[in-house]
């Protein structure tokens, strides 16, 4: 493949990528703390559709995507009030909201089909941007690309080296012993599920701001549900969440290029690629022992004391 | 002072529950009434419409029941896998699978009567559909991956797989170019209960929920699956074949679900085409929880849900309220009865500050 070809593809894969890798980060967020979200894609509809609407009746894309996140944050915290309020099933509760979230997009969204709202656009940084190779395929994005680069590695810094990161993460290990140790885990899975929300909708809000700028019904398409499947494959580990997503992002990004080439491969089996990769991808990672890295309270509710 | 604490009750409760459960749906007729509000309806004239499209007239009520049948069929077979605790998201998947498989004998040999046609049009859908649901099972069994994502993801293929043979080799020459097959002979047909607009479909709901109660009730097999689910650590040092019991667990649940794809071809539209996949198989899940993985009361639930589908159309039709009406619904009928669950096994107890 000649650079001509390379680079852009490559520059296509960390777009694509970026808004699985905030919902995977989302993820891992929620599930260090011992709760397990399958709400994923509906948080993601929910926080793409408010940044749509703000950054469409404001004209702040900022704004905009500040309201993905926050909706994201309310979402996520139906899920919450669910779980560790009611002390609900998180399987079953997940999947309500996904449910919930997309049916919440797609109803509130049927009247902005088609609409284009103000979107991020690429600017380039200064010096890195100018990089051989390097520049263009990392360094030529949109903002939010920048902001995606920093995050995981203060996540991986917030579980590694804080107090609270390791409070958090005692919650998704052991909450009796944490009891035992005076930390209240309950307060620590909120904080897990709200922040967890608040990626998840960025993740939702840069598929509409940055990816499309233009409203669709079933913008997310799968993603969250592909993020869910990643943080097993990242073994619960922000870094490795970066290397999934841009596997992700690579080959939607490829099969993208391939069905504009015209191709005479059917299109069913192009869109076929994410879900087929994600299926591998969870299968190796599981096989390669993904499940010792699992938070050994995931999905399990924090019973009261008799 | 006093200091609130939650213990778990010790009785149960009798009509308490009724009302737990009544205050759950009010919650989520609320929420959707501010949906309609925020629409600029009225939430008073949509929600009646709601209720007199789906049970306000002989037609509605049989609208109801023949939704019902792929909704039971699906979510009978989604109870069979939650039994055991394994996840099984992908009935949606496994409806398509069935609905090929039906759909491939009943292209492929057009002169059968109907008498050998349907048999053979079952037969198919039960392997196809059980097929794709053994897939998960396995990857699960021998690789440790996780159900839910992979039955998930094999929705979205499975449903790939089903454009694809429309939109190509199974198109049919004289459908003006749109992705169907051609219509299905008359052997291939699922008939009309008399003067009804009802089909005999509902006969195969209610012999295989017959079934699966006397499974789960009178055979060891089904005893021991019930077992497992409960404790499956337990029923491994009781040396119960888990192993096993996931993949037969499995191929029933995607059978099933695949026999709901049958019907829908075969009695519903009569041919395949990509409108097939509407979501029965999610709604399965809602009704199958709802319905506490009984049976009978799964024959209540998929018929209530599809009431709440049918009178969603009817909103369509006469507010525009956009479909996604009866998804809302569906998803908060579920968030309130699971957050309402909560006062059932649990009470507040008052225990004074140290």
């Amino acid at each position: 493949m000649t650079p001509d070809i390379l680079i852009p593809l490559l520059a296509a894969t960390v777009q694509s990528g970026t808004p699985i890798l905030f919902a995977t980060l989302g993820a891992i967020f929620c599930e260090k703390s011992g709760v397990l979200n399958l709400g994923v894609e509906g948080i993601m509809a929910v926080g793409a559709l408010a940044a749509f609407s703000v950054s469409f009746a404001t004209g702040s894309i900022w704004l905009g995507f500040l309201a993905g996140g926050l909706a994201g944050v309310l979402t996520g915290g139906i899920h919450g009030l669910v779980c560790l309020g009611f002390l609900g099933n998180q399987v079953v509760s997940g999947l309500a909201l996904t449910i919930l979230g997309v049916g919440v997009a797609n109803y509130l969204g049927t009247p902005l089909i088609g609409l284009t709202a103000p979107g991020f656009v690429p600017v380039d940084v200064p010096l890195l941007s100018k990089l051989p190779f390097v520049g263009p395929v990392f360094f030529q994005h949109d903002p939010l690309v920048y902001i995606s680069y920093l995050v995981p590695i203060g996540m991986w810094f917030f579980f590694r080296n804080t107090r609270a990161g390791l409070r958090l993460r005692s919650a998704g290990e052991n909450p009796d012993a944490a009891l035992a140790a005076g930390i209240n885990s309950s307060n620590y899975r909120w904080i897990g599920v709200l922040c967890g929300g608040f990626f998840m909708g960025l993740g939702g809000a840069y598929l509409s701001l940055a990816y499309t700028h233009m409203w669709a019904n079933h913008l997310t398409a799968g993603r969250g549900w592909i993020a869910v499947a990643l943080v097993i494959f990242a073994f619960w580990n922000p870094l490795r969440a970066v290397a999934g997503a841009y596997l992700f992002g690579g080959v939607m990004a490829f099969q993208f290029r391939l069905q504009a080439s015209g191709t005479h491969i059917p299109s069913s089996f192009l869109l076929m690629l994410p879900y087929v990769l994600t299926v591998s991808v969870l299968v190796f990672s599981s096989w390669k022992g993904g499940s010792s890295a699992t938070p050994q309270a995931l999905g399990v509710n924090i019973e009261p004391a008799d | 002072m006093f200091d609130l604490t939650i213990r778990k009750r010790q009785e149960t409760l009798g009509w308490t529950t009724v009302l737990i459960y009544s205050g759950a749906v009010v919650l989520s007729l609320l929420f959707s009434a501010a949906m309609l509000l925020f629409q600029g309806n009225s939430p008073v004239e949509g929600l009646s419409l709601l209720l007199e499209g789906a049970f306000g007239s002989t037609y509605a009520i049989e609208d109801c029941l023949i939704k019902a049948i792929p909704i039971y069929l699906c979510s009978l077979g989604v109870a069979i896998a939650f039994r055991l605790q394994i996840w099984n998201i992908g009935a949606e998947g496994q409806f398509a699978l069935g609905a090929i498989g039906a759909t491939w004998v009943a292209i492929s040999f057009p002169g059968l009567p109907s008498w050998v046609m349907i048999p053979s049009m079952m037969v198919s859908a039960f392997i196809f559909g059980g097929l794709w649901g053994v897939i998960p099972a396995i990857l699960k069994l021998k690789m440790k991956a996780n159900e839910i994502i992979v039955t998930l993801m094999l929705n979205y293929i499975a449903i790939l797989i089903l454009d694809y043979l429309v939109y190509g080799p199974w198109k049919s020459p004289d459908s003006f170019g749109f992705p169907m097959t051609q219509e299905f002979s008359a052997g291939a047909i699922i008939g009309k209960i008399g003067e009804s607009n009802l089909n005999w479909g509902i006969l195969i709901c209610l012999l295989s929920g017959l079934v699966i109660y006397v499974f789960f009730r009178y055979t060891l097999m089904g005893y021991e699956l019930k077992a497992s689910g409960e404790n499956v650590r337990a029923a491994r040092y009781a040396r119960f074949p888990y192993e096993r019991l996931v993949i037969i667990s499995m191929l029933l649940s995607g059978a099933f679900a695949g026999w709901a794809g049958f019907v829908e071809a075969s009695a519903t539209l009569n041919r395949l085409q990509p409108t097939i996949m509407v979501g029965y198989g999610y709604t399965a899940i809602v009704v199958a929880w709802l319905a506490r993985l009984n049976p009978l009361y799964i024959g209540i639930s998929s018929f209530l849900l599809a009431g709440l589908r049918v009178g969603a159309e009817n909103l369509q039709l006469e507010l525009q309220v956009p479909a996604a009406f009866g998804e809302i619904m569906e998803g908060m009928i579920l968030l309130t009865i699971l957050a309402g669950t909560f006062f059932v096994n649990y009470r507040f107890s008052r225990r004074p500050r140290p």
